[in-house]
């Protein structure tokens, strides 16, 4: 275990050490990706200021919702990379080499790159946090911050899995399936509002089959102190975030039932 | 004159044709698509329904807004002729530079056919799904189906002019992902494609509206789903014409201050 741990500090300092060295490309690309995430919160504020309110839920509400969800994404995204790229590693034949290696292939992928550029979504999720409390006068005590340590962890674990899952699934198809971004990067955009406001039968796709409701729904609804206007029971979101980490080790198994019918495409 | 002529009709053929093959592609990202605009439209919805003031659109045009907004997504400038910047990054645009043809003429024509391809192959069979089974209408008229027909050729011209002008700005900065990513967002934002211009705040409409932008995607879908009257038209196109010009105008004097100071990297 530490042994895994001190690989996966070494393989990330190799990979910080590398994207410092185009320290100019790295900033500009961190702004594009601040920019970008921040287009979104950008066009939820107008949306507001046109509408006033979204069924009973304030812009500084949604913002908590917004932050939460970003939050999750962007720590998922940034040990991601590996997983997001695995396609392309599977087509040239460069999985043999990860095989070869006395490591599990899913924590060498994990290792692979630590995005630094993913920092942008992650600071101005942060930011949107900070100032949607104060608006809100949202009080955060102990048991809140921590309910919300672990909703963004079990949200983060949750993503990973997805992550996990849409590599996996190149084990048979060896291509990396574009319509799984539906669920990765349309799950961010998608838990950036209330999932209240969706239909039916997109609210159980996302509690049962993708469990984002659990991880970014009813937790936020426990921070903010509101009653779910789905019926829920007020003690859900204190417990729904185990979830998470319940996704991702269904995923690694996934991926680990994968592994085993990997066959190369050759060098 | 016919000879030159010919040429630019070859390059723009063997690159519609190249695009063409890529169906699987297509398939899935028309799949993505479906499920954002499913998305978007049921938060919009979500929006007019926590309002009882009058709108500047009906939600059947907001819904076929929407879908627009969707087939034409490939005919935002975030999106530029790839081979275009590796020939800028790798050098191979001396070459280009021997052929007797006009450099910026070449990658404009190549950039339209290009995007032409990519939003035929993705509006058509995402049109029919969502005119099938989500709500897409047919324009309320035929004015309005030629006032669109005529609004989004003129768009596919600007686009790619601007496009151009994008490609030369990369031969200063060798890397483009930023520059790129940062029109992108922009672009996506002002075109109506992330939130529909018409619920901007007030002040910015004199701004925004003539922006080239605007024409992309907002002013072709406002004609489609009638919400813009066919009257408009001869403004619109003033404007986009207006546009096209001064986007050729300056792309082409970017161009030569470029090749005076050109340095080509390799051998």
């Amino acid at each position: 275990m530490r042994d895994a741990l001190s690989l996966v500090i070494h393989y990330f300092g190799a990979s910080i050490r590398s994207q410092m060295q185009y320290k100019a490309s790295l900033l500009l690309l961190t702004l594009a990706h601040l920019a970008a995430t921040g287009m979104d919160l950008l066009g939820l504020a107008v949306l507001f200021q046109h509408f006033g309110q979204l069924r009973g839920w304030s812009l500084a509400e949604v913002a908590i919702f917004y932050g939460l969800t970003n939050a999750a994404f962007s720590l998922a995204d940034a040990v991601g990379t590996g997983f997001d790229r695995f396609g392309t590693l599977v087509k040239s034949g460069g999985f043999d080499r990860l095989l070869l290696r006395p490591r599990a292939t899913a924590l060498q992928l994990a290792a692979q790159e630590l995005t630094l550029r993913r920092a942008g979504r992650l600071l101005q999720a942060l930011l949107a946090l900070v100032v949607a409390s104060g608006w809100l006068g949202l009080r955060w005590t102990f048991p809140k911050l921590a309910l919300g340590a672990a909703a963004v962890a079990g949200a983060a674990c949750l993503f990973a899995g997805l992550l996990i899952i849409q590599a996996t699934l190149a084990f048979w198809t060896t291509e990396s399936l574009e319509v799984m971004n539906t669920m990765t990067y349309g799950g961010v955009q998608a838990f950036q509002y209330p999932v209240t406001i969706y239909d039916q039968w997109f609210r159980k796709v996302f509690t049962y089959m993708v469990p984002l409701a659990l991880t970014c729904y009813y937790p936020v609804l426990a921070i903010l102190e509101r009653a779910d206007p789905l019926g829920g029971p007020p003690w859900l979101g204190w417990l729904s975030p185990l979830v998470g980490p319940l996704f991702g080790g269904a995923a690694l198994l996934l991926w680990r039932y994968g592994e085993r019918h990997y066959c190369s495409t050759g060098s | 004159m016919i000879a030159t002529a010919q040429a630019y009709a070859a390059a723009w053929g063997a690159r519609f044709r190249a695009s063409l093959q890529y169906r699987a592609a297509a398939l899935a990202g028309m799949a993505t698509q479906l499920f954002w605009g499913l998305m978007r439209i049921m938060v919009l919805a979500a929006f007019y329904r926590s309002t009882t003031a009058p709108q500047p659109m009906s939600v059947e045009q907001m819904v076929g807004y929407v879908w627009l907004g969707q087939a034409l997504l490939m005919m935002q400038p975030w999106y530029i002729d790839r081979e275009i910047l590796e020939e800028v990054a790798s050098g191979q645009v001396a070459y280009q530079l021997l052929r007797p043809l006009d450099l910026h003429a070449h990658w404009v024509c190549r950039d339209m056919a290009n995007r032409a391809s990519a939003v035929l192959l993705r509006a058509v069979p995402l049109c029919i799904v969502a005119g099938m089974f989500f709500g897409l209408e047919a324009p309320p008229s035929w004015g309005a189906a030629a006032a669109f027909a005529i609004t989004t050729l003129l768009a596919l011209a600007v686009a790619s002019t601007l496009a151009a002008a994008v490609a030369v700005a990369t031969m200063w900065t060798i890397s483009s992902l930023g520059v790129r990513q940062i029109v992108g967002t922009v672009a996506m934002m002002l075109s109506g494609v992330v939130v529909p211009l018409a619920f901007f705040p007030p002040w910015s409409h004199p701004i925004v509206q003539n922006l080239p932008f605007a024409l992309m995607m907002d002013v072709p879908g406002r004609f489609y789903t009638g919400a813009l009257p066919i009257s408009a038209l001869p403004l619109e196109l003033l404007r986009g014409l207006a546009w096209l010009a001064i986007l050729t105008i300056g792309g082409r004097w970017l161009l030569a201050r470029a090749k005076r100071r050109l340095v080509i990297q390799g051998g």
